[in-house]
């Protein structure tokens, strides 16, 4: 009998560790990003710190940012036109096209890209400094690592993020317009002025815009408490690398639900 | 890798990400066909309005003349009430008729307008006194449904 | 090598104790260090002499006790004070701890950058300054990666005294040196701490290459302070812990095996000799 009890509190005990662990983890990584919130002072006074990390994060991932970007608007405009000629509707490519561009790939799959691109390598270089004492070497020279190596690394992705999405929605919409227009033969004037007149500026370019931007937050900072947060050592750093690019994707994906829900349902109503 | 490398390539960066979104604003969404434009208010009653939604254009002769403001209900008429940002370069008639209509069978609803004869011309805040609804698809398949039925029963009384 | 003046203490540790999670690292430490002198810490590797060297540099907090660096109590201090207390130290790390992503001379200048608003001619000749006081004036262009492991070692040597400390910290200096760069580091150390005023810490377990350069040495066994003694009583030291570690004996206080059930109880041959739990 107690044994069978034993075997029922076991895996209990267990979830309940785990569950009691991730909600301390959750609370110190909250912690965390405050403090460096509070001492971004340096990472803006000195800007080219930031600079730097713009370049490392957002000039280095605009190959496959803009190559993905046109693919994407590509088969975008293949499929989309396969579907709308069935509806005699084959003019509306722009707006499908653009659509579905600046309100969901755009951000959500540039965002994707962006974890797997450059937040893995900001987990990965955080991780590396400490495993080889860089982040202890600089504590001991009186020099905040939160303030000189990862807040100019958060606040570099952060400002890249939506600089980046809105390059993969026009390199998309380009593509779709390369595929549509002057592959297939759509007219080119119904597929801009179809795609301006259904296209609002504020509901939706902006609020695509305000997803880059929160999914930039989210994956950035995931990304520097990944790194921060990493054993020291190779498996640690590998680990917390892959558990950047999972749990930033996750984040993305379910903040985009609760975004698109906020945003395109209730307050739509024009 | 040198400062200053990084900074013309960040700067290009920047430029080019800058660039989509005006691209995105400007050529994508509709900001440029607007904003800078004057305008004047018209206002118009349905019986029905539809689908039509705020920002659908208004077009007459197939061009567009202006977007749609703001839809009412008006609690005295029970009709909708339908506001008109015009387009100043455009100017109307009094008498002109609006008409809810549809691009194409399923596309989206617009307001077409046709001059009238009036020699005095609409000003802002006017009232078009003349509209038509929107063509409701229910209401019109019930009514061939009933005109046949109709007929069938009149063909049926003939023999 | 008599130091310059006896009487002030720059590290005055007293019964100090530090437990991680509950397994208690350093029990009971006390140890004095008087400015000018080139101090030892020995022991076998997880003695907890490392620990020591963080607890020093503030990184970590001790559990009981108190550790006054520089007449200041490190563990009680507010981080602003911490870090003003830090700019007087200077810490090498074991393998160097280099920035990777900057070349040598930048991360010489790192520290004065970072603490000073000097002129940028003055930080690259005070720079050049620290890089010929370690002989590597030549390599200053080369990145970290392009070093071999004691060149490494001596960057980090010149970064680590760019701002001219008072206390130098040394973890595990000739880890993995080959005996030349071991020499040189060895005699740059006792070099620098003398040509600087300042005060040396050496945390290792090189007996061969550090007796010759410190001033005292502290035996550390198991979280304690096990013999203690200048150079000469070390060498002539009847315990038999400081002989076998000094001689480099596998076996004796230390014992070669690490602490198991009986061996052929283990192996299976004794009666009912059941599965490890």
């Amino acid at each position: 009998m107690t044994q069978f009890a034993e075997r029922v509190a076991q895996p209990l005990r267990r979830l309940g560790q785990s569950v009691s662990t991730r909600i301390w983890r959750l609370g110190f990584a909250s912690r965390f990003f405050f403090y460096m919130l509070v001492h971004s002072g340096t990472a803006l006074r000195r800007f080219h710190l930031t600079m730097r990390e713009i370049y490392f994060s957002g000039v280095l991932s605009l190959i496959i940012i803009l190559v993905s970007g046109l693919f994407v608007g590509m088969v975008l405009g293949l499929q989309g036109y396969e579907t709308l000629q069935r509806y005699g509707a084959s003019e509306s490519l722009g707006v499908l096209v653009a659509l579905s561009l600046v309100r969901e790939l755009g951000p959500v799959v540039a965002g994707l890209l962006f974890a797997s691109r450059a937040g893995s390598a900001i987990t990965a270089e955080i991780g590396l400094m400490k495993a080889t004492e860089q982040i202890s070497a600089m504590e001991m020279m009186a020099v905040d690592p939160i303030a000189r190596v990862v807040a100019p690394r958060f606040w570099g992705g952060v400002i890249s993020m939506p600089l980046l999405a809105a390059l993969f929605s026009g390199m998309g919409i380009f593509g779709g317009y390369l595929v549509g227009v002057q592959l297939i033969g759509v007219d080119e004037g119904a597929f801009w002025s179809q795609m301006q007149a259904a296209v609002d500026v504020r509901s939706d370019i902006l609020n695509g815009v305000i997803k880059s931007v929160v999914f930039g937050f989210a994956v950035c900072w995931i990304a520097v408490f990944e790194g921060y947060d990493a054993p020291p050592t190779a498996e640690g750093v590998s680990g917390a690398t892959t558990r950047t690019v999972v749990t930033s994707s996750l984040a993305i994906l379910a903040l985009d639900f609760m975004l698109t829900a906020l945003m395109f349902t209730g307050g739509n109503a024009s | 890798m040198n400062r200053s490398t990084i900074d013309l390539w960040v700067g290009i960066f920047v430029a080019i990400g800058f660039a989509a979104l005006l691209f995105l604003a400007m050529k994508v969404g509709n900001l440029a066909s607007f904003s800078t434009a004057q305008t004047y208010q018209v206002q118009a009653n349905f019986a029905n309005i539809g689908g039509l939604k705020v920002r659908a254009p208004i077009k007459s002769a197939g061009v567009v003349v202006g977007r749609v403001a703001e839809v009412r209900f008006d609690n005295e008429s029970f009709e909708a009430m339908v506001t008109m940002n015009m387009d100043a370069r455009y100017q109307f008639p009094r008498d002109t008729v609006a008409k809810i209509l549809t691009s194409g069978l399923l596309g989206e609803q617009y307001i077409g307008l046709e001059a009238g004869g009036d020699s005095a011309m609409l000003k802002s805040s006017d009232r078009l006194r003349l509209t038509q609804s929107a063509v409701v698809l229910e209401n019109l398949i019930s009514q061939f449904l009933f005109n046949k039925a109709q007929e069938g029963k009149d063909n049926k009384d003939a023999k | 090598m008599t130091p310059l003046r006896t009487a002030e203490q720059v590290v005055e540790i007293d019964d100090l104790s530090f437990t991680y999670d509950v397994r208690p690292i350093l029990r009971g430490i006390d140890m004095r260090i008087a400015r000018g002198k080139v101090v030892a810490i020995m022991g076998q590797s997880g003695c907890g002499k490392t620990t020591l060297l963080r607890i020093i540099g503030g990184m970590l907090r001790p559990s009981r006790g108190s550790a006054r660096v520089l007449g200041e109590t490190v563990h009680e201090l507010a981080r602003d004070r911490l870090y003003a207390l830090r700019r007087r130290m200077g810490m090498l790390y074991q393998f160097g701890a280099l920035f990777t992503d900057l070349s040598v001379y930048r991360n010489v200048e790192f520290p004065l950058r970072e603490h000073t608003a000097l002129p940028d001619e003055l930080i690259h000749d005070l720079v050049m300054l620290k890089l010929e006081a370690v002989g590597l004036r030549g390599a200053s262009r080369l990145t970290p990666a392009e070093l071999s492991g004691g060149m490494a070692r001596r960057v980090a040597l010149a970064r680590a005294i760019a701002l001219d400390p008072e206390l130098i910290m040394y973890d595990e200096p000739f880890a993995g040196l080959d005996p030349i760069s071991l020499g040189v580091v060895a005699r740059l150390i006792r070099r620098l701490n003398d040509s600087l005023g300042a005060t040396s810490i050496i945390v290792t377990h090189d007996v061969e290459e550090t007796l010759p350069i410190v001033d005292y040495v502290y035996f550390m066994a198991d979280g304690r302070v096990v013999a203690k003694g200048t150079v000469e009583e070390v060498r002539r030291s009847r315990e038999a812990f400081v002989h076998q570690f000094v001689h480099g004996e596998p076996d004796g206080p230390v014992p070669f095996h690490y602490p198991a059930p009986g061996y052929r109880e283990q192996l299976g041959f004794a009666a009912g000799a059941q599965a490890r739990a």
